[in-house]
């Protein structure tokens, strides 16, 4: 496996390692023959990025896989996301001094190289550990959606601003011929006494704005403002997905030789409208109870990651066994508001954390988020619609799986 | 513009009288040093050499020549005092941190011998202050009796290309690893941290290397906790020199340029970490 980024390329790297450190932790790095994925996701997985550098990105790129093209090369790892940073570290002067960037695995195998060659005869070279790891896929098409908005970054950049950095939830809504965006409020909150901002838009400032399902949903913003800073930097349109609350909002940049998308969690519908202290686009809908997480419409919105199904590799996504029991909340779950949202939820994803055998951090976010991603929609990278299916994996496991299922420790070396 | 002084006693009394025009001259490099509190003043004919030490492993020193003093007297052959470091580089900079340009402070330094204080007159815009410092029992400082003699290996390079690798070395690395060689790689820095290792190279004949003189290949380990405030004399320098002697010693000579163009030295001396293991591939 090795990888050569010439000059100015090097900072775009640097760029996209730095906006999927605002999402998680963890750099998942895989070598496809489609090109290099660099994917993120948070721990609560209502947050995923990915980087696809295809190719033509590179000065050289070979992805370790034997010729042919047909098959990748199954190498795959997890490296902390910190580890990489510094070897981006000081991004302003990264077009200036480096000339070349090369990413190869060492003769040892145990040990990825990142080798900075800089200006005057410079080497820097760092040695990153890494960790084997499952493919981090999560499912879903872009083609799906009744919504589609293109605008160039700088517009929604601009909207973004206006939101206090540490609001954690944006609601947008539209309707045929604008979009809104408010900042969202949880419903302990008492909007007499909190600051609401509304920011609107107009479809004619938009590139492309389809809207075929007038509709509102709620995300988080703060992992968003990652791909933003990028996506302003490259200068390239922006894309969001969108349709019902509930189902994964997707960003997306889209360039010859980089392929950027990020998928983001939304509130679902039951929520966003008892929460609603006041009549909106939506008209509120049967007050569902919080405690409705049984219901099967939460087949259709859980979390389907897929797992490594190409070779046979046995391993399993990073956090559960096979449990088919939809009832089970999704891992998202877990991101509900500590106090009010106790419950089964909680100890799904906590146990789902303890699981993992990442550093996962003990207490569940506070975000309100419950159902995510994803469900019945083919995954692009799939081989094959039967083995997505098969291999849909629920995220959040069950209470009483047996943790000898968990083949992450077999995944890994 | 010489300051008006202000003296209780006659000046004949001081045994050390030294004035400069910007005491940002003296200040400037007397922060690159402050790692630790206190600093031992040694002023000879010379000018004045100020030290400050570190857990018995560092030292640093900061050579302040006589020429770049407007005025420096000094009655005995040798004077020498300790000094709160933070509370001096304070009360020269009272009058404000930053350089508003065409702004200087005054200074005037005066001491009358042991026992007694060390006597700053600041003046800055007409507004004079005067600040009186408790001196202390200097302290042996340590010998590490680094002589050219002995120096192995040396190479000259130019602080730019050292200083971005310097703010960028992994901190979770305990040690920092210099290797220098006749052959390959020739000058490297190491680091070891959490994340694995990490190594800059700068090969013989770069530009940013103006001296390369390597006899034999070494490396040598030294913490890092130790050789991280010499960043800060890195970012004031033009030019850095490296030397290793036949004990694995480091010595560090920074080249640094004041307001005035003038040049002073800041040098750091540190041991080699005892618990050398196996050099990283």
């Amino acid at each position: 496996m090795r990888c050569v980024v010439a000059t100015s390329n090097v900072k775009v790297l640097g760029k996209a390692v730095h906006s999927l450190s605002r999402i998680g932790d963890e750099l998942y790095f895989e070598p496809l023959s489609s090109g290099l994925a660099l994917r993120c996701v948070n721990s609560s997985r209502s947050a995923y990025g990915c980087f696809l550098f295809t190719p033509l990105f590179f000065q050289h790129y070979d992805s370790g896989a034997p010729p042919g093209g047909l098959e990748d090369s199954g190498f795959r790892c997890k490296m902390g996301m910190k580890s990489v940073q510094t070897v981006f570290k000081s991004l302003s002067s990264l077009d200036k001094t480096v000339e070349k960037c090369e990413i190869d695995l060492n003769p040892g195998g145990n040990r990825l190289v990142f080798q900075l060659h800089c200006k005057y005869g410079i080497t820097k070279t760092h040695n990153l550990s890494f960790q084997e790891s499952e493919s981090l896929q999560p499912v879903f098409q872009k083609d799906g959606y009744a919504n589609v908005l293109r605008a160039q970054p700088r517009l929604l950049a601009d909207t973004v601003v206006h939101f206090p950095p540490s609001l954690e939830e944006v609601n947008v809504t539209v309707s045929g011929e604008r979009v809104q965006f408010r900042n969202h409020l949880e419903d302990e909150q008492d909007a007499s006494k909190m600051m609401l901002t509304e920011m609107s838009l107009d479809a004619d400032e938009f590139e492309s704005f389809q809207v075929r399902e007038e509709t509102g949903i709620t995300f988080c913003l703060k992992e968003l403002r990652g791909l933003l800073s990028f996506a302003e930097s490259s200068g390239l349109p922006l894309s969001m997905y969108f349709d019902q609350p509930g189902r994964p909002v997707v960003f997306g940049l889209d360039d010859p030789v980089l392929e950027v998308n990020f998928v983001l969690a939304t509130l679902s519908d039951e929520e966003t409208t008892t929460h609603r202290e006041r009549n909106r686009s939506r008209p509120p809908q049967a007050d569902t109870s919080h405690d409705d997480f049984l219901s099967d419409d939460m087949d259709s919105y859980m979390i389907a990651m897929e797992t490594s199904a190409v070779g046979g590799a046995e391993a399993q996504p990073c956090s559960t066994g096979s449990d088919h029991r939809r009832e089970r909340e999704p891992v998202s779950a877990a991101c509900s508001s500590g106090s009010k949202q106790q419950r089964g939820r909680e100890s799904g994803s906590e146990e789902e954390e303890e699981e993992e055998e990442e550093e996962l951090p003990g207490t569940p976010p506070q975000k309100r988020f419950r159902s995510l991603f994803f469900g019945s929609v083919l995954s692009p990278y799939s081989q094959g619609a039967n083995q997505t299916l098969r291999n849909q994996e629920v995220l959040a496991e069950a209470s009483d799986s047996d943790p000898e299922e968990q083949e992450e420790e077999t995944a890994k070396k | 513009m010489p300051l008006s002084t202000q003296l209780e006693a006659g000046e004949e009394q001081y045994v050390l009288i030294a004035s400069l025009d910007n005491a940002r001259n003296l200040s400037n490099i007397l922060k690159a040093i402050q790692f630790k509190d206190h600093a031992t003043f040694l002023a000879t004919s010379n000018g004045i050499k100020v030290t400050v030490e570190d857990s018995k492993c560092l030292q640093a020193n900061a050579f302040i020549q006589a020429e770049i003093f407007q005025e420096f007297s000094i009655q005995e052959d040798s004077v020498m005092f300790r000094v709160n470091l933070a509370v001096l580089l304070d009360c020269l900079t009272i009058f404000g941190g930053s350089a508003v340009p065409g702004v200087t402070t005054a200074l005037k330094m005066c001491y009358n011998g042991y026992g007694y204080p060390l006597t700053l007159i600041l003046e800055e815009g007409g507004v004079v202050t005067v600040c009186k410092i408790n001196t202390q029992e200097p302290e042996e400082t340590l010998d590490f009796d680094f002589c050219s003699t002995n120096v192995i290996n040396k190479v000259i390079l130019q602080s730019d290309s050292l200083r971005e690798a310097f703010s960028e070395l992994d901190m979770t690395s305990e040690v920092l690893q210099i290797t220098m060689s006749p052959d390959k790689p020739y000058f490297r820095l190491s680091t070891f941290g959490n994340s694995g290792s990490a190594h800059c190279d700068y090969p013989k004949d770069s530009d940013m290397m103006e001296v390369f003189q390597c006899t034999q290949t070494q490396t040598n380990r030294y913490k890092m906790s130790l050789l991280k405030p010499s960043t800060k004399a890195l970012s004031l320098s033009c030019k850095v020199s490296i030397r290793t002697d036949s004990r694995g010693f480091l010595s560090l000579q920074y080249m640094v340029r004041n307001d005035d163009g003038q040049i002073c030295f800041i040098e750091y001396f540190c041991c080699p970490d005892e618990e050398v293991g196996e050099q990283e591939q």
